[in-house]
């Protein structure tokens, strides 16, 4: 039975976001006996209610409030008011997430004492080691139901990982598989397994894939100890005389502002809404916003080094059918600067439908060279290319000058430019994927610039040294210690992996930390 | 209003031909663009029909797709219809807009230029406008995400309810 706490109960840990973060720390609290109120700014949307269709599903999904946009990515320029395509429903962005779970790599959480210094780069090791991760990620994978982990079975390939995998044959690759995916490839925890129905960024609707939505959430509920209070958007963070955060100020589904006592507050609203919240959270004792003394909250941002790369071939793929994210190629995520730059990426299958391949492909283009690319849709197969960017102080949230949300809150605005090794990553990683598939027989291939980002990381980043980053190794804000971060924002560094299996680690990890701190009344 | 309808255009084809030329892809008919060869009409209310046409023509040089009839390019423009019966500027922005297309194009306007090379010499002239982005913006939605025209791309839709496709075909390569 769900539970329902008092907005004067200062005893409850508020958790500000329902996703990889928020959603699965708010039900390990709730199974050690925690008292947990997460506040969603989104509705909540049940797996039943996603819909097959593209446009309306990022209707009903998608975080849509208006933001701006500026640097040098071309994103500012095609998406200028949709630097990310992330979620605002309970569940956040697990609903929409392909569900690649990957570890990161050793040299990875060490990437200042591995990469060396590099010019316009902010990078630094993190405070914690794989060695301390590995019982976290096994925990996550057992949770998630990860394929190839726990002996659980791969998934089937689909007709584009045949494609994928021909071409990586061809070009030698070594490591190439249908992936580590946190979707069922057997029926379990209560949930079906995979159907292949190739809706996967709209919601599965089987509940094959993993989602907070279906699976901490209900979990969490079911101890009485959780409450998920959707069509809460979270404005501000108050503190007292002393610094100690003591509740939240959010507005209702009425639109009408409330606030809600803590103990404690964590932030896990991904990683421009978490540094928007901090930095809105301004007071006379904090003037740069909470947790902010470095004045690292907000920089550093990345988004990875992405780009897709599609291709047409003389007979037909059907790239849509089965699960988006369907195979991978790990070769090159290996650091090894012969390549002519730091760090390494994935090659991920990628599908899109016809309407979003109309508005992704080349955005803005018009005239035979684009519709030509799409006259052949059903003979395309396609990739994604995930690596590891560059955190830079400059790419950055920050609270628009003039420009305010419904709420009266300052809305977020995201500087991003390319760093040199991002383009010389994308540049090979292009290249190689066109010659992957044109080793398999691709007529014409089609270098695809990045989407609005789905992997936000970096902007309240952890460090060893208060002066380097905003939370420490647990996330605890290195100012106010019970204050902390939860999301993709306490990353250091990047890594090549997609982040949602290190968030849910990360989670893991902070919840027993919380408990143990909170059994010996340090907080 | 906007109306699409299918079936016969209510005039003859004797009749359409004599008011709209011959050779002429689509027809002008007191308010309405009509398309005889393919019996179907749109009706304008807050637009010219003549702008209408060329509208029309204009989104299949901005998208061509040669094995995509005109109707769905009529249904992906007539929301600029309906947004001019709402919105002034917006009905000038396009009456203004198809003008100085039609300007640009020279004698008999743009829907004379017999090529499609010709056509899209003059769109480059003002890709860069607010009437072209509007044009051209609308029609990533307004053309693509009609459902009608996802079989013509191959693309199958919705699956869910068919049970995805574990059973239909989601591994079925073969030339590899």
């Amino acid at each position: 039975m769900a539970a329902s706490f008092d907005l004067k109960n200062d005893g409850v840990v508020v958790i500000i976001g329902s996703g990889a973060g928020g959603g699965t720390l708010g039900n390990e609290l709730a199974q050690k006996g925690i008292d947990v109120v997460i506040l969603e700014a989104g509705a909540r949307h049940e797996y039943e209610d996603f819909v097959n269709d593209e446009w309306d599903s990022f209707t009903q999904l998608a975080w849509k409030d208006k933001r701006t946009t500026s640097g040098d990515w071309r994103v500012a320029k095609d998406f200028p008011n949709l630097p990310a395509w992330i979620v605002k429903s309970v569940g956040g962005s697990t609903t929409h997430w392909a569900g690649a779970s990957l570890r990161f790599q050793e040299h990875e959480f060490k990437t200042l004492s591995t990469y060396g210094k590099l010019k316009g780069a902010n990078l630094l090791d993190w405070p914690i080691t794989l060695a301390e991760m590995e019982p976290y990620y096994a925990k996550a994978e057992a949770k998630m139901g990860v394929t190839g982990t726990n002996d659980w079975p791969r998934l089937p390939g689909n007709n584009n990982f045949k494609v994928l995998k021909a071409g990586a044959d061809k070009l030698g690759y070594k490591e190439c598989h249908t992936g580590n995916m946190a979707i069922n490839s057997v029926q379990r925890d209560d949930r079906n397994s995979c159907q292949q129905t190739g809706f996967c960024f709209q919601g599965c609707k089987w509940g094959a894939k993993w989602s907070t939505l279906y699976t901490e959430i209900p979990k969490g509920e079911a101890t009485g100890h959780l409450e998920v209070r959707p069509n809460a958007m979270v404005i501000k963070i108050n503190h007292d005389a002393s610094g100690k955060v003591t509740g939240v100020v959010y507005a209702d589904k009425d639109g009408k502002l409330q606030e809600q006592k803590a103990r404690i507050v964590a932030v896990a609203g991904n990683s421009i809404e978490s540094p928007r919240l901090l930095l809105n959270s301004e007071s006379a004792k904090f003037p740069h916003g909470l947790a902010n003394s470095s004045g690292q909250v907000g920089k550093n941002y990345m988004r990875h080094t992405t780009g897709s790369v599609y291709a047409i071939f003389e007979k037909p793929v059907h790239m849509y059918r089965g699960t988006t994210m369907a195979g991978i190629i790990r070769d090159e995520a290996r650091h090894d600067p012969s390549r002519g730059f730091v760090g390494g990426y994935e090659f991920e299958t990628l599908s899109l439908g016809l309407p979003f391949m109309a508005a992704f492909l080349d955005p803005g283009g018009w005239g035979r060279s684009f519709t030509t690319a799409l006259d052949h849709y059903d003979h395309m197969a396609g990739l994604w290319i995930v690596g590891e960017d560059m955190p830079r102080a400059e790419n950055r949230i920050t609270l628009h000058a003039d420009m305010k949300d419904e709420h009266g809150m300052p809305i977020a605005d995201v500087h991003f430019d390319d760093h040199p090794n991002d383009t010389a990553m994308r540049n090979h990683a292009y290249k190689q994927a066109s010659a992957l598939y044109a080793a398999v027989g691709a007529t014409r291939t089609f270098p695809t610039p990045p989407y609005p980002s789905t992997h936000n990381l970096g902007t309240n980043r952890m460090s060893e040294k208060a002066a380097d980053g905003v939370v420490n190794k647990h996330g605890q804000a290195h100012d106010i210690k019970n204050l902390f971060v939860s999301d993709g924002s306490q990353f250091t560094t990047g890594a090549a992996e997609n982040p949602t299996l290190t968030i849910v680690s990360l989670a893991i990890r902070q919840a027993d930390y919380i408990a143990a701190q909170m059994s010996a009344k340090t907080i | 209003m906007v109306t699409i309808y299918d079936g016969k255009p209510g005039l003859s084809r004797r009749e359409l031909l004599k008011r709209g030329g011959i050779g002429a892809l689509l027809v002008i008919s007191g308010s309405a663009v009509i398309s005889p060869e393919h019996a179907w009409g749109l009706e304008t209310s807050a637009l010219k029909p003549e702008t209408m046409a060329t509208l029309i023509q204009m989104a299949r040089d901005i998208y061509p797709h040669d094995q995509v009839p005109d109707k769905y390019y009529a249904i992906a423009v007539k929301g600029h219809d309906e947004q001019a019966g709402k919105d002034a500027a917006h009905k000038a922005m396009i009456e203004d807009g198809i003008a100085d297309l039609d300007k640009k194009s020279g004698e008999g306007g743009y829907r004379a230029l017999g090529w499609e090379d010709q056509r899209v010499a003059v769109l480059k002239q003002i890709e860069t406008t607010p009437f072209f982005q509007a044009i051209r913006g609308g029609l990533v939605v307004g053309l693509y995400n009609q459902k009608e025209v996802w079989p013509i791309f191959g693309y199958e839709g919705e699956s869910y309810s068919k049970g995805g496709y574990i059973a239909r075909g989601f591994n079925d390569i073969e030339w590899l």
